[in-house]
């Protein structure tokens, strides 16, 4: 079991958790959650289903509110708990969703084109042209996520993996500090979660990485520190070794 | 895809259709005017009425797909702001009778003397200056919607449950609009017009003109769907339709995006209304029927939602199936045919007729040109309809 | 025959001297009063109405209630006065027995003016206090209450002194405070006590009694009448309040039955379907081709004929709503939407193919006997009509209750609306599950119809009327909620029937569905929402 010891006022940390509960008719989805990612830093996390990984998600991109606790981002600055998704969004996290989501119905490119780092306003978006800055920026993502072939096709034609890719290619695009990647290679082949691995250590050199993820290989070729969450709360934090070989985590968790 | 914006806005399709008007607003006054009634050619009075009706049908069913094809709002509602913006016009048109009326009272019309009202109600004011009726048929519906859409899609209500409350507020002002001392003429609404902007309307002249700014608002309103739908604004617009919640996500402010649109579109509805009642000469209460309100959407879906040519084309063909059948013989048997059309699209035309072929077209495409991009060089290629693609329009 | 002839010459003697003036009505006997009828004067009947109520003759009351009902007739020269029953036969009102000979050639009515029916009413009043008959004794002293007639006051004390039932005595006693009140020579000490006893009956009538009190009474008469108004006026609010309630309760059931069906279709399977109102027509039309066939092959099942149609429109509706699930909404799933533009296109049809097969004009569908007719329940009338609409609901909103929680049909409807793909998995047929639970749906809205046969017209556009009604009330009361329903349509029944007085009927529904529009952008699930991921998802 952590600790944290932080103070909101006074914390270095990116992002900044301390006893997040959260109840759904009677079921507490989140118990008394506290952790914190430091500025730069790759987490994954881990935990069976119902421990409240998507719950804290949503907590943290300000999509479900917490009953009790703190939320703070970028050195205790920020108290999430009081924005809506639209602003927590605007301050710099991003977020894929455990389904891949893009737009259907657009291109690749336009989908890059919404997700860019711009003026979201109405009025912005009514006289918007493009520029050639922002096409080379997106010239640059579809580089990163190796979809530049790609540029013109139908989002909703690509495969499940590309879909994946360009929904964390918006998320660079969009320029966050901070990228909450839910089950990332769900459904991938080995060689794109391999591929995938790779891509998040690369993002993760310029910017803060939250993973939750169930596969534990996945976890491993991440090799980053590792929290494991069960019913709602932290049930063991530290490397994938640390972490695989603990007895609860065994016993919960990865079975055996 | 660095083209203009202009360029973008004027696709083959859009360019086609503007065309199209522009021949259908010249033909038709000078088939009426210049034609002799004995000729095959000639074009009736009564059909330019009916046409100038269609045409406002068609302005009405552009506000509907506007939200309904780009955002997926489906709004059981927009028969009221048609109403209220006929409404307006009509309050200007009674106001120009005068002492014309049966009571012949200068100020008050007719149905205020016979309810032995004395003093014209406050709202009533300004109505005899038209730029002031103008200003209240883009007004009224606007901020109307603007009030509903504030607390509507601030609060997410979405779906269905934005669909019915749209109809309750429809029906609310369908019984108040029933009401005397509503002030709007009651169970009769007003009618027994006489002049705009100095014009008879009963006159040929006046309802061939008529006809034709029907046309060219109907044109300058699919000029200002197309600026929006090809503009970065209007993608936003279809990635809310496709998928809220990302969007959401991303930073857009989804409900600021989804009240300017409403907005705009119930002003266009307003519009369209407000050129309807001079061509009918009748504004009841009747319009703010549920029935009506839906009836439009069908327009849309018959038409393609999502493609505005679409959406004029519905109203036309429905419209004129309407008035080929309720005409005749074959009266009892509209409502089968206009329930089938309901069934029927949905179940077996969900993208509608334009919908349909340019989907077909871009299937011919993608195979002819060696199955590589097809790059969606318009706004309009398969957009809405396709089951798959629509479950989170309706979150 | 004789005599009869003996009888008519002592009733000529006897005319003889009353037109003499020897003797008074009031002595006179019941046989004595009769020739005045024959008279054919205003004041002669009058005194013969007063003699015959004072003479307690076994007669007296049968020939009041004849002269009251045009049925006592006389013939000016046989000196004659016969009653017609009801069924037309003559009896003699001498003796009460069948007049046989033939009826005298100027025989007429005894006419009668607005003072004279006041003074039978009284007499008759007063004659019926001593009826055998609890119900007759409590009416008639009703009946002193209101026409306030001091001939009265005699007949009551006797009444009062020999009256059992409580009930009845304490309407006799108001019946007499009313007399003591309009009796001027009554003492103000006895007038007090009498406004207590009106004050304590608590109606409109005591306040109209009190009201008309003489301004010029004496101060403590009036002081205490005032304190009563103001007792009786925070009494009649109350029940005004309870009248209220009632009929908001009233109005709540009936749309409770409207939306049930609602509920499971839209609540439970998220299915918008606009065409429920036509369901609950279809309901209604079975209604009436049962009545049909009763009125015109077994006239004397009337009675049972709801009973009868109950099952049948459950079934009628229920086919028909598992029809449409199968040929449209089923390709519709997870398209809301279409599915409300689809299930409007079938209103429509459905609509049409009634309107064609039955007409467009509202049918005629009977209340049973024990439907019609109403009671007083302390100040308000409650009709049974209502009444038995309210425990029909309540019978249906158990029975439906009951059905999802302990059936196996039940069991399976929640689990596929909780999770199809699992449902599926441990083998219940969804598709099945689906069909049934729509056709369940469709088949309440079938019995909501039966029941509203009963106050509403019954025509194509029945459904129409209550569809937004229906879903404002699943809406506001919270989706997949049926306790929520009931709740809901509950508050807005009661809502709109207490703002009714205030606003009127137009715009007291208004006023509602602003509500509902505003309350939903606060609660857009409702009042009873489930919260969770699930439901997002």
């Amino acid at each position: 079991m952590t600790t944290v010891e932080y103070n909101a006022e006074t914390t270095s940390a990116l992002l900044y958790l301390d006893g997040i509960s959260v109840s759904f008719d009677g079921f507490r989805a989140l118990n008394e959650l506290s952790f914190v990612i430091e500025p730069g830093e790759m987490r994954a996390i881990i935990g069976p289903n119902g421990a409240g990984k998507t719950t804290m998600m949503d907590v943290i991109t300000g999509k479900t509110r917490p009953d009790t606790g703190d939320v703070f981002f970028e050195q205790g600055k920020y108290d999430l708990s009081t924005l809506d998704e639209t602003e927590i969004a605007t301050l710099g996290i991003g977020r894929k969703f455990q389904k891949p989501t893009v737009f259907e119905m657009h291109t690749v490119e336009d989908n890059l084109q919404l997700a860019l780092k711009n003026d979201r306003s109405v009025k912005a978006t009514l006289f918007w042209q493009s520029s050639a800055e922002q096409e080379a920026r997106i010239d640059e993502v579809l580089e990163t996520v190796r979809l530049k072939a790609l540029r013109n096709r139908i989002a909703g034609s690509l495969s499940h993996g590309q879909k994946q890719w360009l929904e964390i290619a918006m998320l660079l695009a969009q320029d966050p500090k901070l990228l909450l990647v839910d089950e990332p290679v769900a459904g991938m082949t080995d060689v794109e979660t391999m591929q995938t691995a790779e891509l998040l250590r690369e993002i993760n050199r310029t910017k803060t990485v939250v993973v939750v993820e169930h596969d534990m290989a996945f976890v491993r070729e991440l090799g980053v520190k590792v929290t494991c969450l069960h019913e709602g709360s932290v049930l063991a934090e530290g490397s994938i070794d640390q972490v695989s070989t603990n007895d609860r985590v065994v016993e919960v968790y990865l079975g055996r | 895809m660095k083209s203009h914006p202009l360029i973008r806005m004027l696709d083959r399709g859009s360019t086609l259709f503007l065309v199209l008007l522009a021949a259908f607003a010249i033909a038709i006054p000078v088939l009426n005017l210049m034609v002799p009634a004995g000729s095959a050619l000639h074009v009736s009075t009564y059909l330019v009425a009916l046409l100038g009706k269609y045409v406002c049908y068609g302005l009405l069913a552009l506000s509907i797909d506007l939200i309904w094809g780009y955002v997926g709002i489906l709004s059981l509602g927009h028969g009221a702001f048609f109403a209220l913006g006929g409404y307006a016009m009509g309050m200007y048109l009674m106001r120009q009778i005068g002492s014309r009326g049966v009571y012949a009272n200068p100020i008050l019309p007719d149905f205020m003397v016979f309810l032995n009202w004395k003093e014209l109600p406050f709202f009533w004011y300004g109505f005899n200056h038209f730029a002031y009726a103008a200003l209240m048929i883009l007004l009224v519906p606007g901020l109307l919607a603007f009030v509903f859409g504030w607390f509507a899609f601030r609060s997410r209500v979405t779906g269905v449950y934005l669909s019915i409350i749209t109809q309750a507020m429809t029906y609310a002002l369908l019984l108040g609009f029933f009401r005397n001392n509503f002030g709007f003429g009651g169970n009769n609404g007003l009618t027994d017009f006489k002049d705009i902007l100095g014009f008879n309307v009963q006159a040929e002249t006046t309802r061939n003109a008529l006809l034709v700014i029907s046309c060219l608002a109907l044109g300058v309103c699919f000029l200002i769907c197309r600026a929006i739908v090809t503009s970065k604004f209007g993608k936003v617009l279809v990635a809310i339709r496709d998928a809220e919640a990302r969007t959401r996500f991303m930073g857009y402010r989804v409900e600021s995006y989804k009240l300017f649109v409403f907005t705009v579109s119930a002003c266009m509805a307003g519009v369209a209304g407000a050129l309807y009642v001079p061509q009918v000469g009748i504004i009841n209460p009747s319009e703010f029927a549920p029935g009506n309100s839906i009836e439009a959407v069908i327009w849309v879906a018959v038409g393609g939602r999502g493609t505005l040519i679409g959406a004029v084309l519905g109203a036309f063909v429905v419209n004129y199936t309407k008035t080929f059948f309720t005409t005749g013989l074959l009266a009892p048997y509209w409502l089968f045919v206009l329930g089938g059309l309901f069934i029927g699209t949905t179940l077996f035309l969900p993208r509608g007729i334009v919908g349909t072929w340019a989907h077909w077209r871009a299937g011919v495409k993608e195979k002819s040109e060696a199955a590589r991009s097809a790059a969606a060089e318009d706004g309009m290629l398969p957009t809405a309809g396709s089951p798959s693609t629509q479950p989170s329009a309706a979150e | 025959m004789r005599r009869l002839f003996e009888r008519f010459a002592i009733a000529l003697l006897m005319v003889g001297i009353l037109a003499a003036g020897t003797l008074t009505a009031r002595a006179a006997a019941y046989e004595d009063a009769l020739p005045k009828f024959t008279l054919d004067s205003f004041s002669d009947t009058a005194d013969a109405v007063d003699a015959i109520a004072g003479s307690g003759s076994p007669h007296a009351a049968a020939l009041l209630q004849a002269l009251k009902d045009q049925r006592l007739l006389f013939s000016a020269t046989d000196k004659k006065v016969l009653i017609k029953t009801a069924d037309g036969k003559l009896t003699d009102a001498a003796t009460g027995q069948p007049f046989t000979a033939a009826p005298p050639a100027d025989l007429d009515n005894v006419r009668l003016n607005n003072r004279l029916r006041n003074l039978i009413d009284a007499a008759l009043g007063a004659l019926t206090l001593m009826a055998p008959d609890a119900g007759k004794r409590y009416d008639a002293a009703q009946s002193v209450f209101k026409s306030r007639d001091a001939s009265a006051a005699s007949a009551l004390d006797k009444a009062i002194a020999a009256e059992k039932d409580a009930g009845v005595k304490k309407v006799m006693q108001e019946a007499r405070a009313a007399l003591t009140l309009a009796d001027e020579s009554a003492s103000p000490a006895d007038k007090v006590a009498a406004i207590t006893i009106i004050r304590d009956r608590g109606d409109q009538d005591a306040m109209a009694l009190l009201q008309s009190l003489p301004a010029d009474s004496p101060k403590e008469v009036l002081a205490a009448a005032g304190d009563a108004k103001a007792k009786i006026e925070r009494n009649l609010a109350l029940w005004s309040t309870v009248q209220n309630f009632w009929y908001g309760l009233s109005l709540g059931s009936v749309l409770l039955l409207a939306a049930i069906g609602l509920a499971i279709t839209f609540g439970v399977m998220g299915v918008i379907n606009m065409a429920h109102g036509e369901m609950v027509m279809l309901g209604a039309y079975t209604t009436f081709v049962v009545q049909e066939i009763i009125r015109t092959r077994y006239p004397g099942l009337f009675d049972y004929s709801l009973a009868i149609a109950l099952p049948l429109a459950f079934l009628f509706s229920a086919i028909v709503g598992i029809i449409i699930e199968r040929s449209v909404i089923r390709f519709l799933y997870g398209r809301p939407l279409e599915t409300l533009l689809a299930t409007w296109g079938i209103s429509l049809v459905l609509q049409q193919a009634v309107r064609a097969a039955f007409g467009p004009t509202n049918k005629e569908v009977g209340n049973p006997s024990w439907m019609s007719g109403a009671f007083d329940l302390g100040g308000i009338l409650i009709t049974y009509n209502r009444l038995w609409i309210i425990v029909f609901t309540a019978i249906v909103f158990v029975a439906l209750l009951a059905m999802l929680r302990f059936t196996r049909l039940g069991l399976e409807m929640r689990a596929v609306t909780q999770n199809r793909a699992m449902a599926a998995a441990v083998g219940i047929r969804t598709a099945r599950i689906d069909a049934l639970t729509f056709g369940l749906g469709s088949g309440i809205a079938g019995i909501a119809g039966v029941a509203l046969s009963q106050i509403d017209n019954v025509s194509p556009n029945l459904g129409q009327g209550y569809i937004i009604d229906s879903f404002m009330v699943v809406v506001f009361g919270g989706v997949g909620n049926l306790w929520g329903t009931l709740v809901g349509a509950m508050t807005l029944g009661i809502a709109n029937k207490f703002l009714e007085p205030f606003a009127g009927a137009v715009l007291g529904k208004i006023a509602i569905l602003v509500f509902i529009i505003l309350f939903i952008q606060k609660r857009p699930r409702g009042m009873f929402a489930l919260k969770g991921r699930a439901i997002e998802a």
